[in-house]
């Protein structure tokens, strides 16, 4: 690790102020990305801003027809929040498949998201269930919000607040895992609300991304036995040596299905 | 060079250390305590695993700056003196060890799985030390501690 | 009393461990201390035009920038190799050097090239980035079929064609003979994927220098710290084993991965004097990745020949093995004889012909992992056993009963230079069936049918080679040291007890096992007993812990000093008694005279023998301290039956271990609850080399793909099932104890019986082998590209 300075914001105004106020600076959420890839060298921040001071970026809230998570909450308050298992219990799914249990007691939504990487849980969730992303600035459809590998709409000085989760009639999430190191090989969430069916897929692409064609046929019709047969292109996809972009197409398919059934 | 106060083990510590400092170099560098080990440089192998404030987390992947105030409990301080907590004592037991050198981490977890969920089925073990990686037992004697120290109603 | 073997002691090992007081060698520090951080290699194969270190030599805390200069301006030695193979020609091997630090050239990523010394870790990575290196890239191959190809990158000027030898052994033209006879020939092509070890703790080492004596002190993360000493102060630092002390502290985990002398041990040690401060060097675990030395890595061809009923006629095997950048220690011995001499199995094969090409590439040195050579054998005798099987139309137990060696026909010299001393092969199969519920197969594929999945069950009857010996026979095979064991048994004036071991201990629990031998032997509670390794300054000699030697040849060195003890003893015995020599009894800890209740306890005699006022002193020499060398009369021959039961997703080609057992032959065992720890931790070994772990080069850069855990996969506890291991003994008929050895049969045992049932699993769809690992995308492909034989969920 490079050293830097350091810093624990008291209030997100003053995260976002000593953010805005030097460009090499990084917020420091949980730090499951950021800290591993700074032991790496591959990053050279010149300062942390830290914000698991800021209590009020923490924790879940059930407002209307909408469960707020905010922007520090750990995953694994998630995984077990009564409130997430009632009201759209695929994301407390979701949430108990990041990392494992250690990882989970410190990892976080907002950071998760932040960073967007592009075989991370959370982002499916987020563009899945058509979440809108909370800002000290403004508020970010999850549509417009990941705009590429590692790249969100955030802009210098802006930092997520929360995440509003609007339920759905029925969600599911299905991860095939990396063996090594656990992050999606290919993660699918699968969310029906009304007539609306939106199918996002993470781990297999530059960034997560909805399968239109996924979507259309479970809008035609909400049955595992509709996406069984439709075959996913495998042009523009990620290929290593955990998965070629074949095997990966193929995936897309088998957890939509899997996602579809664990809607229930 | 900042200076970052905490509690380890029930004890009140302070020390200098580079803002870059890790926990677990705090710990085995800086006081000492070297039961807590460092198996990975990417956050998975799990022999670093503490308690902070009373849950798991990786002293690899947080800043010791950011334990400030913080109530840390590493393997030095589970058992009670001379008698070994029952996680311990069970690991023993069981033979859930043989070199040692992930026991630690395995065992700081395994605590806290308890903690969460006192009467875990086996497959609910094995989930839960997808974070701890042992290459010696094959894991099969630490999910049967894991197991009786459960039974025992601990 | 004799109560204790057989009894599953609890580890006098353990408290320490749990409590975190294990003392490995990360552990330690030293007054003064300094820390290096070792520059390596980011290509693969290239030239160093030059290495510039005054910049960072002036950076805060750098105490010192070292370089393959300054290696060479001091005259330091190369890491040497232990073991020379001949050619078929009967000519020598290639043996190029292999410098601590680079000398104009690197072969692998992760090849050291420089080190620098600064008053932190810290300080020294940082520092290292100010090291100006001028690399020349070279075209770089990892794959050791291609680089004996013609035009292939050329690693070592002294290596033509980039081979190290072409070795043979076997009747080639007896095997020829017996397949153009044969009514029918099974034939495999293979891969032995290569594995990085990857125990638990990284390797470290910490080196000092005693201006005053003189004297060098290095611990280290080591094995066989007395090998340690021999070869790097015989050949690397020239310094005399009077002057050189190797501490091997805790080690955590070793698999074979800390067998072999580093280069970081050496630096260190030499560094220390130069800056005339302790050194202290840790690997990251990304350096673990590209310094460590690797395993397996063959390509084979094989075939059987078999006659119209199944009997096997003759093996011809050849192998191409793959030796990285530099010779390791052992390297040149495992793909020769430690693999060939394996490949009679348990079974009556009356010819056999292997031929093996070792082969330099641009990747980590390649050399013993847990089994080394015998993993490789078994894997692919038995599954070219399933092939024969399919190719005779026979069950795949049944073909290997037709082949067993019986249980009468032992000592069985087999067509590759063992000689067999004991072993029941179909009684391990007879118990394993029977524990594995083989009977009720059928019900579980049908009910894993049901699911979706498919099922498949493998069976592999293993053999294996430990406690390789004796000495003078390994010499004739280019043996390069002795392969006895040290053994010192030392009654204190107090009675209580110091054994001290040449073996190591690095997670096997000799502590507990060596001391549990020696409390049968000598009578006495294991209380007193102190069981001492890891010190070339407290033990006499020692070889070390590797291939499963520990307590069948270091526990008969113990017992060889034992019946020392037992025999002067009773010389003081007598004396005090006042009894004939040929009178005095041993039993239970207790020397008595026949037929009469005079005695005299272990302690008492240990008290005269350390106060000889009342003593023989004429004939008998005060003090009771017995130390053995014992050359074992041959190998020992562990063997068994693994069982393995798998199910397949096909839709996702994942394959999840559902059952699993070890029925092992591993002789007498001392400790059942350690035996099965070190069989499970072993299956699962080969278990991960089955399924999940599979090291990858770049084949265009030699680039290590697989370079950490995220991409390397490790099995954990999530991966598999719970295991059931038992025992079906006979006893070693060579050494007092009757031990085989435990520590590898699992991984020896497991990767065939593993495949077996996955490609028992895809039977339905006409595939008849799979290479390791069996990865879900290896599996869906292979489905993928196969017949359908049902519609798709």
């Amino acid at each position: 690790m490079y050293n830097f300075e350091y810093s624990r914001a008291k209030s997100v105004a003053d995260a976002a102020k000593a953010a805005s106020g030097d460009a090499e600076a990084k917020l420091l959420a949980g730090g499951m990305t950021l800290i591993p890839t700074l032991k790496q060298r591959l990053a050279k921040p010149t300062a942390l801003i830290d914000l698991n001071g800021i209590a009020d970026l923490a924790g879940i809230k059930r407002d209307g027809n909408n469960l707020v998570i905010g922007a520090m909450t750990r995953h694994a308050e998630v995984a077990r929040s009564k409130d997430v298992k009632a009201v759209i219990p695929a994301l407390a799914h979701l949430a108990e498949m990041i990392g494992d249990p250690a990882v989970r007691n410190r990892g976080t939504i907002g950071g998760s998201i932040a960073n967007h990487d592009p075989a991370a849980d959370y982002p499916a969730g987020v563009l899945g269930l058509n979440a809108t992303v909370i800002t000290n600035k403004r508020q970010i459809k999850a549509d417009d919000f990941f705009t590429g590998m590692f790249a969100t709409a955030l802009q210098d000085g802006e930092i997520i607040t929360a995440v509003s989760f609007p339920k759905p009639d029925k969600a599911g999430y299905m991860k095939f895992k990396n063996p090594a190191s656990r992050y999606a090989i290919v993660g699918v969430f699968v969310a029906k609300t009304g007539n609306d069916v939106r199918v996002a897929v993470t781990g297999a692409g530059a960034g997560v991304f909805r399968a239109k064609d996924l979507e259309s046929a479970l809008t035609k019709s909400f049955l595992p036995t509709a996406v069984e047969g439709i075959k996913i292109a495998a042009d523009g996809l990620n290929s290593d040596i955990h998965a070629s972009a074949e095997y990966r197409a193929h995936l897309i398919t088998v957890m939509a299905k899997r996602a579809v059934v664990a809607c229930g | 060079m900042p200076s970052v106060s905490l509690t380890v083990n029930g004890r009140k510590v302070s020390a200098e250390v580079e803002q870059r400092t890790l926990l677990v170099q705090l710990l085995r560098e800086k006081l000492g305590l070297t039961g807590t080990h460092v198996g990975c440089d990417t956050s998975q192998c799990g022999a670093c695993v503490v308690h902070v404030d009373g849950t798991s987390i990786k002293s690899c992947t947080i800043l010791a700056v950011q334990c400030e105030g913080t109530n840390v409990l590493t393997i030095e301080g589970l058992a009670q003196g001379d008698k070994l907590h029952p996680m311990q004592e069970a690991f023993r037991e069981h033979h859930g060890l043989q070199c040692g050198f992930c026991t630690p981490g395995m065992v700081m977890s395994a605590v806290d799985l308890l903690k969460n969920n006192p009467k875990p089925s086996e497959r609910e073990i094995r989930e839960w030390l997808e974070g701890n990686i042992c290459r010696c037992t094959g894991y099969h004697n630490i999910v049967k501690a894991i197991q009786a120290a459960s039974q025992a109603g601990r | 009393m004799a109560t204790m073997i057989g009894t599953s002691v609890k580890r006098r090992e353990d408290a320490k461990f749990l409590t975190g007081r294990g003392n490995y060698t990360d552990d330690i520090n030293r007054p003064g201390q300094v820390h290096a951080y070792i520059i390596r290699s980011p290509h693969a194969h290239a030239t160093l035009a030059s290495v510039k270190t005054d910049k960072a030599a002036k950076r805060p805390g750098v105490v010192a920038v070292l370089t393959g200069a300054d290696t060479a301006a001091d005259g330091i030695g190369g890491l040497p190799c232990g073991w020379l193979i001949h050619n078929k020609d009967g000519s020598p091997m290639v043996e190029p050097p292999h410098p601590p630090l680079a000398q104009g050239k690197v072969r692998h990523v992760g090849d050291p090239v420089a080190v620098v010394i600064a008053e932190t870790y810290a300080q020294a990575r940082d520092a290292a980035e100010h090291v100006e290196i001028d690399y020349k890239a070279l075209p770089a191959v990892s794959d050791a079929s291609k680089a004996i190809e013609r035009g292939a990158p050329q690693l070592h000027d002294e290596a033509k064609g980039n081979l190290c030898y072409d070795w043979h052994l076997g009747d080639k033209a007896a095997v020829d003979a017996a397949f153009a006879k044969a009514a029918k020939v099974a034939k495999i092509d293979l891969i032995n994927n290569r594995l990085i070890p990857n125990a638990m703790e990284p390797r470290a080492a910490l080196g000092e220098f005693n201006r005053a004596t003189g004297e060098y002190t290095l611990y280290t993360t080591s094995q066989n710290p007395h090998v340690i000493r021999l070869l790097m102060g015989a050949h690397v630092l020239h310094v005399a084993e009077s002057k050189l002390r190797v501490i091997a502290p805790d080690v955590g985990g070793g698999f074979g991965s800390k067998i072999y002398h580093y280069a970081e041990e050496a630096i260190v040690t030499w560094a220390a004097a130069k800056v005339n401060r302790p050194v202290k060097w840790t690997a990251e675990r990304s350096e673990s990745f590209m310094s460590d030395a690797q395993g397996r890595d063959h390509a084979t061809h094989g075939e059987l020949a078999l006659d119209k009923d199944g009997k096997f006629l003759a093996l011809r095997v050849s192998t191409v093995a793959n030796l990285g950048g530099y010779l390791s220690t052992f390297s040149t011995t495992i793909p020769t004889w430690l693999y060939a001499t394996l490949l009679a199995g348990v079974y009556t094969t009356p010819v056999i012909y292997c031929e093996v090409k070792a082969v330099f590439t641009n990747t980590v040195p390649v050399d013993a992992y847990r089994g080394a050579g015998r993993p490789e054998a078994s894997y692919l005798l038995e599954r070219l056993v399933d092939i024969a099987a399919n190719v005779c139309g026979l069950d795949r137990a049944e073909i290997r009963k037709r082949n067993f060696i019986p249980k009468t026909a032992f000592p069985y010299q087999t067509p590759v230079a063992l000689q067999y001393d004991s072993g029941d092969y179909p009684g391990c199969l007879e118990t394993a069936v029977k524990a594995s519920d083989y009977a009720g197969y059928d019900k579980r594929r049908a009910a894993s049918e049901k699911a979706g999945k498919l099922r498949g069950i493998g069976i592999s009857t293993y053999i294996e080679a430990c406690g390789i010996a004796p000495s003078a026979v390994v010499g004739s095979l280019g043996a390069r040291a002795g392969l006895y064991e040290v053994g010192t048994v030392r009654v204190h004036p107090t009675g209580t007890i110091s054994v001290l071991t040449g073996t190591h201990s690095h997670g096997q629990g000799h502590e507990t096992t060596f001391a549990q031998v020696v409390a049968d032997a000598l009578g006495v509670p294991m209380e007193s007993i102190e069981v001492v390794h890891g010190d070339t300054a407290m033990i006499p000699f020692g070889m070390g812990t590797y291939g499963s030697r520990s307590l069948a040849v270091g526990g008969s060195a113990i017992l060889k000093a034992v019946d020392k003890i037992v025999a002067k003893s009773k010389k003081i015995a007598a004396h005090l008694l006042e009894a004939a020599e040929a009178d005095i009894e041993f039993k239970d800890g207790v020397f008595s005279v026949a037929g009469t209740d005079r005695s005299k306890t272990l302690g008492e005699i240990a008290l005269a023998a350390y106060v000889p006022h009342n003593y023989p002193i004429e004939t008998v020499e005060p003090g009771l301290d017995e130390t053995a060398f014992y050359d074992p009369k041959n190998f020992t021959f562990p063997a068994g039956t693994h069982i393995c039961e798998v199910e397949v997703d096909p839709q996702t080609g994942v394959v999840t271990v559902e059952k699993f057992t070890a029925v092992d032959d591993v002789g007498r065992v001392i400790n059942p609850m350690i035996v099965e720890g070190q069989v499970h931790g072993g299956v699962v070994q080969g278990i991960g080399q089955a399924l999940y772990e599979g090291c990858v080069y770049d084949p265009k850069t030699g680039q290590l793909l697989t370079g950490s855990m995220m991409d390397y996969c490790m099995p954990r506890a999530d991966n598999l099932p719970a295991f059931s291991v038992g025992h079906h003994t006979t006893l070693c008929t060579h050494n007092q104890l009757g031990v085989k050895g435990c520590g590898e049969v699992g991984a020896i045992g497991s990767p065939p019986a593993v495949m077996n049932a996955v490609v028992d699993a895809l039977k339905p769809y006409g595939i008849t082998h799979l290479d390791m690992p069996a990865t879900p995308e290896r599996v869906w492909r292979a489905i993928h590209s196969a017949r359908q034989p049902r519609a798709a969920e």
